[in-house]
This record gives C-alpha cells, sequence and structure tokens, in this order.
C-alpha cells in the first residue's frame, strides 16, 4: 500500500535539524511568533519527478512559519471536525465532504503563492477556502446556508468561492474543475502578470476522460496551469489501484512533467509549489501529486470504515499526520514547549466554537434569493413556501 | 433470494389494470415487504441469475453501491460479472454500449443522475442513435443505464437533479421511472430484457421509504403502458416516480373537498402511453402534469401539447403544470423549489374552477 510505503522513511530524519543557526534555546512561543530566524530543514522524503528536474529537499523556514503553520492546520483541523458535529446535528444540509488529514496541501500551497495566483478544486473546498483568506463565519454560514456565507448560503459545503484572493471554487462534478483551471491559466497568460493557476483534483477524478483533454490543451498551449493531484489514495470507497492501470498519478501526463510529493508534509508541499510555479511560467503546465489522506469518509454519507481498515487510518495519523510533524519540529528546534501548543489548540477551539454561534445568528437568505443569479437579472417567477399562505417570495 | 421457480415464468402479470393506489399494497401473489433498493437488488439478482451475458458496473457496485442496490451480486456472480469501474462517467457508458454492442445485457450505473452529464454524448450521439445509422446492423439494446435521481429534501445542487427531460427529446432510447419498489422490479427486469437502450431513473427519495409487498419471482412490468393508479371523473394527474406520493396526497385532500381525481403513472416517458392519458383526459376534460424537474422544457410540456392537440375540444379548463422552478435545484429553497402537495391542489382547484 502506498501508506506503509512512507512510514518507514518518516519517523527519524525529519526531526533532525541539518543545521540550525540558533544555539540559544528560546524561551517562550510569544516570540517564536515574531522570530524570522532562518531554519533549515529536509522534507520528508525526495521528491520523484517524472520528465523534469527535482527540487531541492532542503528547505528554509523560521520559528514564525513554523508556529504560523501549526495554528493555521490547528484550525483547519478543528474547523472540520466541528462541520461533522454541525452535519450530524442537522444544522449542515446537503452532501458535505471533510478535508480533515490533508491540511498540509492547503497550507503548503498557500505559503509558496500569493492571491493573484487562482486556485480551483472540487467540492472539499472548505479548507482551500479557508486558506486563500477567508473567514471561519463565511465558512459555518455557508455551510449552514445563511446569508452570512462567502455565497450568500445559496451554495452550501461543496460551493465556497472568494474571488478576491483568486478562489474560484468549489465544484460539484468530479474532474470538471480541471479544464476551466487551464482556461483561467490561459487568461493568466495573456494578461502576462507572471500568475499560474492551481487546479485540485482527486484520484478519483484523475481517471476522468476531461482530465486529459485539459493536459493535452494546456501542454499544447504552453499554459501556466499546476494540475495539482490530491492523491488521498480513494475515490470515494474505490481504492487507487482498483480504479486506476496505473496509480503514479505525476507520471500520467506523459508529455507533461510531473513531481510526486509527500502531502503530508507542508515544507514539501510549499517547495513543490514554488518549483511548479516557476516551472510553469517558463515552460508550461506540470502535474504535482501530492500523496495524502483523509481521515473522514468521502462525504459525510460514508462511515469511511468499510473499504480501508481502522489500522491504516490510526497507522496514518500517528505516522504521518501534518500537525503531528510540525509539533515534532517545533518541539526539536525548541521553538515553543507543549503547553504552549496546547494552548493554541484551546484557542482556535474557541474561535471555531465563537464563529459556529455567530453564524447561528447569521439569518437565512431570503426567499427571493431563490430566483436570483440565474440570469444576470432574475427570472420574474413568483414563489411560495410548501405552505403558500406562510411563505410567499417577493421578487427582486 | 427468490430465483428457484426462476424458469417457466420468465412472463407473468403482464397486464394488471386494476385502479391500484400506490399507498395499497398491490398484491398479485404472496411476497415479502421490500423497500425500493432491495426491490432493484432483487431485481438485479435476477437478471444475472436468467442471463449469464448480463453484467453489472458503476462507480463503487462491486462494494453494494452508494444506495446499496447491488448488495450482494458481486459475492454471488463473481467479480467477472459485477464490478468496480473508475470514476468516469462517459468511459463507463462507451464501455456500456461496447459490450452491449456484442450481444451482451449491459447494466451500467450512475451513482447519481446528477452525474450523467459527462456521459451524455455517449447516451444521444452513441446509444440511441447506432441501430438507426447502420442500417440495422449494430444495436445496443441490452444497455439498461440505472441512475438515481430527484430530490431527498437536503440535496443540494448536485445531488437532487431530474434530468429525465433531456433524454425524452432523444428518439432511440426509452426513459423509465418507477414510483414503487414492486413497479421497480418488475420494470427494471423489462428494461434490462428489453431490446433497445434504456435509461431507468430510480427515486431515491424512495429507496428506504417506500416499502410494499413485493412477488419473489421473475415477473416483468410493460413498458410504454401506463397505470391508472386512482379512478375519479373530474380532473386527470399524470406523473412518475417519486412526485406520484405528492399528487395522491393531494388527491385524497382534494376529494375532501369534493373533487374527484385521476391519477396516472406514466411509467416510460418516452415512448410514452398517449391512448391511456388520452382516455381519461377524455373522461375528465381536464389534465394537470407534475414533475419535480424545471417546468419549461420539462416532459409535462410535451404531454400538454400532446393533449391539447388530440383533446382540444374536450378539454374544460388550460392544461396546468405544477412543476419545480426555472432555478438551479436550490440547497436551502428547497422547500419552494418543490411541486409540493399544496401546489398541487391548489393547482387542482384552481382547474376545476376555471
Amino acid at each position: 500500500m502506498a501508506l506503509s510505503r512512507l512510514s518507514s522513511a518518516s519517523g527519524s530524519n525529519l526531526l533532525k535539524p541539518l543545521t540550525s543557526a540558533l544555539s540559544l534555546r528560546r524561551s517562550i512561543s510569544s516570540a517564536a511568533a515574531d522570530d524570522n530566524t532562518t531554519i533549515t530543514i529536509e522534507t520528508s522524503i525526495p521528491f520523484t519527478s517524472h520528465v523534469c528536474d527535482v527540487p531541492s529537499r532542503t528547505v528554509e523556514t523560521s520559528p514564525k512559519e513554523l508556529m504560523k503553520f501549526f495554528r493555521d492546520m490547528a484550525l483547519m483541523r478543528r474547523m472540520e471536525i466541528a462541520a461533522d458535529s454541525l452535519y450530524k446535528a442537522k444544522l449542515i444540509r446537503g452532501f458535505c465532504h471533510l478535508y480533515d488529514g490533508q491540511e498540509a496541501v492547503a497550507i503548503g500551497m498557500e505559503a509558496a503563492i500569493t492571491k493573484k495566483d487562482c486556485i480551483i478544486t472540487a467540492y472539499r473546498d472548505h479548507c482551500t477556502f479557508l486558506g486563500r483568506g477567508g473567514t471561519l463565519l463565511q465558512v459555518f454560514s455557508e455551510l449552514m446556508g445563511r446569508q452570512g456565507g462567502c455565497s450568500k448560503g445559496k451554495g452550501g459545503s461543496m460551493h465556497f468561492y472568494k474571488k478576491d484572493a483568486g478562489f474560484y471554487g468549489g465544484h460539484g462534478i468530479v474532474g470538471a474543475q480541471v479544464p476551466l483551471g487551464c482556461g483561467l491559466a490561459f487568461g493568466q497568460k495573456y494578461s502576462k502578470d507572471e500568475t499560474v493557476t492551481f487546479a485540485l483534483y482527486g484520484d478519483g477524478a484523475a481517471n476522468q476522460g476531461q482530465l486529459f483533454e485539459a493536459l493535452n490543451i494546456s501542454a499544447l498551449w504552453d499554459l501556466p496551469a499546476i494540475l495539482v493531484c490530491e492523491n488521498n489514495h480513494y475515490g470515494m470507497g474505490t481504492a487507487e489501484w482498483r480504479a486506476a492501470k496505473s496509480p503514479a498519478y505525476y507520471k500520467r501526463g506523459d508529455y507533461v512533467p510531473g513531481l510526486k510529493v509527500d502531502g503530508m508534509d507542508v515544507f514539501a508541499v510549499k517547495q513543490a509549489c514554488k518549483f511548479a510555479k516557476e516551472h510553469a511560467l517558463k515552460n508550461g503546465p506540470i502535474i504535482l501529486e501530492m500523496d495524502t489522506y483523509r481521515y473522514h469518509g468521502h462525504s459525510m454519507s460514508d462511515p469511511g470504515s468499510t473499504y480501508r481498515t481502522r489500522d491504516e487510518i490510526s497507522g496514518v495519523r500517528q505516522e504521518r499526520d501534518p500537525i503531528e510533524r510540525i509539533r515534532k519540529l517545533v518541539f526539536a528546534h525548541d521553538i515553543a514547549t507543549e503547553k504552549e501548543l496546547k494552548d493554541i489548540e484551546k484557542e482556535v477551539r474557541k474561535e471555531v466554537d465563537e464563529a459556529i454561534a455567530q453564524a447561528k445568528e447569521s439569518p437565512m437568505p431570503e426567499p427571493s434569493e431563490l430566483f436570483t443569479n440565474v440570469y444576470v437579472k432574475g427570472y420574474g417567477v413568483e414563489s411560495f413556501g410548501p405552505d403558500r399562505k406562510e411563505v410567499r417570495a417577493v421578487l427582486p | 433470494m427468490g430465483i428457484r421457480r426462476r424458469f417457466g415464468r420468465l412472463i407473468t402479470n403482464w397486464v394488471d389494470r386494476k385502479p391500484f393506489s400506490t399507498s395499497s399494497a398491490i398484491v398479485e401473489q404472496t411476497g415479502k415487504p421490500l423497500n425500493l433498493y432491495s426491490a432493484i437488488n432483487q431485481a438485479l439478482h435476477i437478471a444475472l441469475e436468467t442471463d449469464p451475458r448480463t453484467y453489472v458496473f458503476g462507480e463503487d457496485v462491486g462494494f453494494g453501491g452508494v444506495f446499496r442496490c447491488t448488495t450482494g451480486l458481486a459475492d454471488r456472480f463473481g467479480k467477472k460479472r459485477v464490478f468496480n469501474t473508475p470514476l468516469c462517467e462517459q468511459g463507463i457508458l462507451g464501455f456500456g454500449i461496447g459490450l452491449a454492442a456484442m450481444g451482451n445485457r449491459a447494466v451500467a450505473e450512475i451513482q447519481f443522475a446528477d452525474y450523467i452529464f459527462p456521459a451524455f454524448d455517449q447516451i444521444v450521439n452513441e446509444a440511441a442513435k447506432f441501430r438507426y445509422r447502420s442500417g440495422n446492423q449494430f444495436n445496443c439494446g441490452g444497455l439498461t443505464i440505472r441512475a438515481p435521481y430527484g430530490a431527498v429534501g437536503h440535496g443540494g445542487h448536485y445531488h437532487s437533479q431530474s434530468p429525465e427531460a433531456f433524454f425524452c427529446h432523444v428518439p432511440g432510447i426509452k426513459v423509465v421511472i418507477p414510483r414503487s419498489p414492486r413497479q421497480a422490479k418488475g420494470l427494471l427486469l423489462s428494461c434490462i430484457r428489453d431490446p433497445n437502450p434504456v435509461v431507468f431513473f430510480e427515486p431515491k427519495w424512495l429507496y428506504r421509504l417506500s416499502v410494499e409487498e413485493v412477488a419473489e419471482h421473475d415477473f416483468m412490468l410493460p413498458l410504454s403502458e401506463a397505470e391508472v393508479i386512482r379512478e375519479g371523473n373530474d380532473i386527470t394527474l399524470v406523473g412518475w416516480g417519486a412526485q406520484l406520493s405528492i399528487m395522491e396526497q393531494a388527491c385524497l385532500e382534494a376529494e375532501k373537498d369534493g373533487i374527484s381525481c385521476e391519477l396516472i403513472d406514466l411509467r416510460t416517458l418516452i415512448p410514452w402511453d398517449k391512448d391511456t392519458v388520452e382516455a381519461s383526459v377524455r373522461k375528465t376534460g381536464r389534465l394537470l402534469i407534475s414533475h419535480e424537474a424545471p417546468v419549461t422544457g420539462g416532459f409535462g410540456a410535451e404531454i400538454s401539447a400532446s393533449i391539447v392537440e388530440s383533446c382540444f375540444l374536450k378539454l374544460e379548463a388550460p392544461v396546468s403544470r405544477v412543476c419545480g422552478l426555472d432555478t438551479p435545484f436550490p440547497l436551502v429553497f428547497e422547500p419552494f423549489y418543490m411541486p409540493t402537495k399544496n401546489k398541487i391542489l391548489d393547482a387542482i382547484k384552481a382547474t376545476v374552477n376555471y
């Protein structure tokens, strides 16, 4: 299995700093939060490439960045756990796909690019949205279908968007967002502003025909498109090897270069995304296969335990968890104490709870919103609620 | 499963035209109470058992499918006949057409009707026209496409749509939608054995909700034959699938006001049973059609136009359509969008009092 492959590599060498510019022991994490001192570390495992160079395993970071990664990922984790409970309490309706386990991909990618670069993804989009600068309040309001949501409560879990930060959403049909991403990249190539598009898809979507159409188009026209395969090893309930003749997704572009990345290591993701952006601007498309894992099932109606063992899940949690990796690095470099990290986790928990309470206050959208945004103007139809005496839509 | 009696009873109960109600169980033979997904499951068991050239495949089908319709099939018939496909709808259906063209019965599952659109080209351009354009040398008549359709109360944009009208515009395929477990079993077996490609939409709201006694043996229900499930004199209501139970509730309410409604389950949308609907409208003089899909360009429009053509002088009121709204299927606004009982009841009254 792909999962056991990495476990041997992960344990020991990540903890050992290659060089550390620090000799003095830091005492408090609050200082660490502003500490830009350079720390040099090595990514968990080497990158594997397909018809391109390999980026260096050595990456530079700082206590500040480490603490930020820890906090951001802890926040995402907590947010998804809270979404799970809200769904079970029926406050979130519709379909809901959680991202916990895959946080390093969203965080690492964001750390390597700017908000002028575009991201487009499928329906597992909560954390990508948060990474692009969305707020918890927008997340929970959207999840519960409230006015305060990032799509005015009209999209729900699968349809988060943030235009001002180049986040093109939030798409419901498997694989359909990838050709769209190529269109975005074409627009960027025209505007010559040195920006790129990251089009995310899963290992399940990797077998969709339109993905290959998108690859051909972007290679043919040298588009600055980065196709990011978030390989969490299961397309819904089907293990990758059952669905793909070649689960080496980074190689499947044939004439398009690819890179296989440990998607559980935020620094590997960051390094790869930086590399990919430079490559894409110079040479056109590239595939990044992020080897990652989702702890939850495919969606809320999938317990996630029928097609994989509990041991497998707990094994990944113990060996490869992206947050635990950062926690170990923080300790190894004496950046913060265990208690300080625990305090951060308490803080984010509180932040999430507050956002949920606030989101619950946000009103449901006006009934007339049912008719807006279908076309530029409303369609001019009147409608009624289940009881047409009580609820009537006022048209815009 | 009850497959012991499979031979010699392939075709039973072709005709049962008693005025049944959807809720009062239709029992011809003794059968066990089954819900809709179990009835589908039983039908698939029988299809695989009775014809060794039957194959069942689709996303997650080998594990029983997301709605459990294919539970136990892979264990019983082996992974060479019941198998998972990659997540690629266009590929699934293209593959199914090829398989069927070699004389097999290919039962392809699209996990949600909302996901059928990547395969639209294969259905419309390849499957539907294969026989015609090859001058009858080739066909993919063994192909049956199963897909759960319709609202579930909280499915949102991409797990609730009713795309039947798109396929009703395509000569060469049949479109069938059952309303209950017994209907699902009989119709699905007919679809699988029909020599034409069929799109079979299953009302996912009813998978667990709808329970009735279903005969265990192999039986088929006729395609292109509507069923009058409730007789009445004042107005004809036509629908299909899950919407019928909503319509029946409206009929019961209307009865309290002294309005006698005739309710027809169309069952096969193309080619549809005009005779039954026409005969009913000639009797009642009024017609109401209801479906979840948006009203504009929905299949209700076709029924309405046809009936106006053939029964113009018998009509005492304009044909009424109570359907989904012309918006994308909404998430939080689902109760507004849906053609609910009260909307139908209002339309019944308005039509009768026209």
